[in-house]
């Protein structure tokens, strides 16, 4: 088993990431990241009554940065959009059981792609009034 | 499945018939080389038959001109600040290739306190210095220039004789790192005419914890580790016996093995890089012939590194990678940058470095493994995506 220093956790979605892919006709998107970094991940959003339905993520880079992309599709699925901006990098590491000190930075992109996405949504909502 | 482990240039087992060989000197005969009992006497011994040992496997002058260290970062340190120190009073360049170890390079840069220029050689995209260039940067004021017998992380093999040419033509000394190349293509350091030469005990299925400066007579050199005066006085501390005497034994067997090994090694070799390369918009990364024979190394568009490490290693599958994820630094492989691809581009690389455990069998299961995981992390990327389109 690989050990390099991740979690159990982290390993798990990992290897099983849940809510990967494209929403078409999303109601909110956010892009976090460089490629030159390493990592780059997207989130879409569905919401209906300001709760976010669905979302499904993307993401180029190492394991910690497609774990945590998948935490945050978890943590904030049917929830109300002013709970899920709350949710931090530390809430996701926390979930994950922990990461490596030196990955709590660069790979921890993914609480920040959903607040993007929020952000978007609450953008679109204020140009349609 | 079974574990197929494709990472030797990061570690090898012992060598079963080395480990029997050192045993005693970490049981029966595990006395201090300095001390002079008979038990003392015993390890001494032991140090003295291992470094004729390794004296034969490159081919010098003769045992005198073997150091042993702790390992091959403590023998590059050794050679490039020993005798750049030494001989400051001969010039203040030090030359190395862009893709030495780290611990030539880290040295080199830390000179540059003392007053020394670091200038970098470069090289092309398949990692071959450019010898045109090494003419003209090398001067009479260059002490020392350290170029690689040939890459761990793209395998290429650097025309050694052409560059120990120029360097004695126009600069002093050449130290060569043959940690990569060791037990796997012939090292003769006279006929290569180099100066100072890097040897490690695990590339050669030897202990860790061993490594060997080859000093050709005549070079000065000063020590860079003060103590008890251990080995000429060039590296104090009380020698590890075990690991030295081992890696002697593990010198031997590989300069009686290495031909067939690498004979053996060089189809199956091949047919990993012929089948991995079948993977849509997957690349070789170093020279296509001048190359080591248990060397294949890859990158692939659109997925990073460490993911790729990770997921292989859930087939039980241990590869390495120059990704910046995987590394203590977080920067991208400094070979790889070297060679000239983007940093976006280095991320994605795959190391397999195969060994006395490989067979033509591990193939198939790699090739399956690598493509299924390369599939599913382009199905994960934002980046695949925009390709597709």
């Amino acid at each position: 088993m690989a050990n390099v220093g991740y979690s159990k956790k982290v390993m798990e979605h990992f290897m099983n990431p849940r809510n990967v892919g494209v929403i078409e006709n999303c109601d909110g998107y956010g892009k976090v990241g460089n490629p030159i970094c390493g990592d780059v991940m997207e989130i879409f959003i569905k919401v209906k009554d300001d709760i976010i339905t669905d979302i499904k993520f993307r993401t180029f880079g190492c394991g910690s940065a497609i774990a945590t992309s998948s935490m945050v599709t978890e943590l904030a699925k049917g929830k109300h959009v002013d709970e899920a901006v709350k949710i931090t990098r530390s809430d996701v590491a926390n979930e994950l059981e922990g990461l490596p000190p030196q990955k709590m930075h660069c790979s921890n992109l993914a609480a920040d792609a959903l607040h993007e996405a929020i952000k978007d949504y609450r953008n679109r909502k204020q140009q349609k009034k | 499945m079974p574990r197929i482990y494709l990472d030797h240039a990061s570690s090898m087992p012992i060598d079963p018939r080395v480990f029997e060989f050192a045993k005693p000197y970490i049981t029966t005969s595990h006395g201090n080389p300095s001390s002079l009992h008979s038990v003392g006497l015993e390890a001494k011994r032991a140090i003295e038959e291992s470094r004729k040992k390794i004296a034969e496997f490159i081919h010098a002058e003769n045992e005198n001109t073997i150091i042993f260290t702790g390992g091959a970062t403590e023998a590059n340190n050794l050679a490039v600040k020993g005798t750049a120190l030494r001989n400051i009073t001969q010039g203040k360049v030090v030359v190395a290739s862009a893709i030495e170890h780290m611990s030539v390079l880290n040295p080199m840069k830390e000179l540059q306190k003392n007053g020394f220029s670091f200038t970098i050689l470069p090289v092309d995209s398949t990692g071959m210095v450019d010898l045109k260039k090494l003419e003209t940067i090398l001067t009479k004021d260059t002490v020392i220039t350290s170029v690689m017998y040939a890459n761990n992380e793209i395998g290429t093999i650097e025309p050694i004789r052409e560059i120990s040419k120029i360097v004695h033509e126009k600069g002093m000394y050449l130290h060569v790192d043959a940690v990569a190349a060791e037990g796997r293509i012939p090292i003769d350091v006279q006929k290569e005419s180099i100066d100072l030469l890097t040897v490690s005990s695990n590339d050669l299925y030897g202990p860790p914890g061993a490594g060997a400066l080859y000093i050709k007579p005549g070079v000065k050199i000063q020590s860079v580790l003060l103590g008890g005066g251990q080995e000429r006085g060039l590296r104090s501390g009380t020698e590890n016996i075990f690991a030295i005497a081992g890696m002697g034994e593990a010198a031997r067997i590989s300069q009686q093995e290495m031909q067939n090994e690498s004979s053996r090694l060089i189809p199956i070799r091949d047919k990993f890089i012929k089948e991995i390369l079948k993977i849509d918009q997957s690349y070789l990364t170093g020279h296509s012939t001048k190359r080591l024979p248990h060397h294949a190394s890859f990158r692939f568009s659109y997925i990073e590194g460490e993911s790729i490490l990770l997921n292989m290693d859930m087939y039980d599958i241990q590869v390495s990678t120059g990704s910046a994820c995987s590394s203590k630094t977080l920067e991208p492989s400094h070979v790889l940058l070297a060679i000239g691809l983007k940093h976006e581009e280095a991320h994605g690389s795959m190391v397999l470095t195969l060994g006395r455990s490989t067979t033509i069998d591990d193939v198939e299961p790699v090739r399956k493994a690598t493509n299924d995981t390369i599939q599913r992390l382009r199905k994960l990327s934002p980046m695949s995506q925009e390709w597709r389109k």
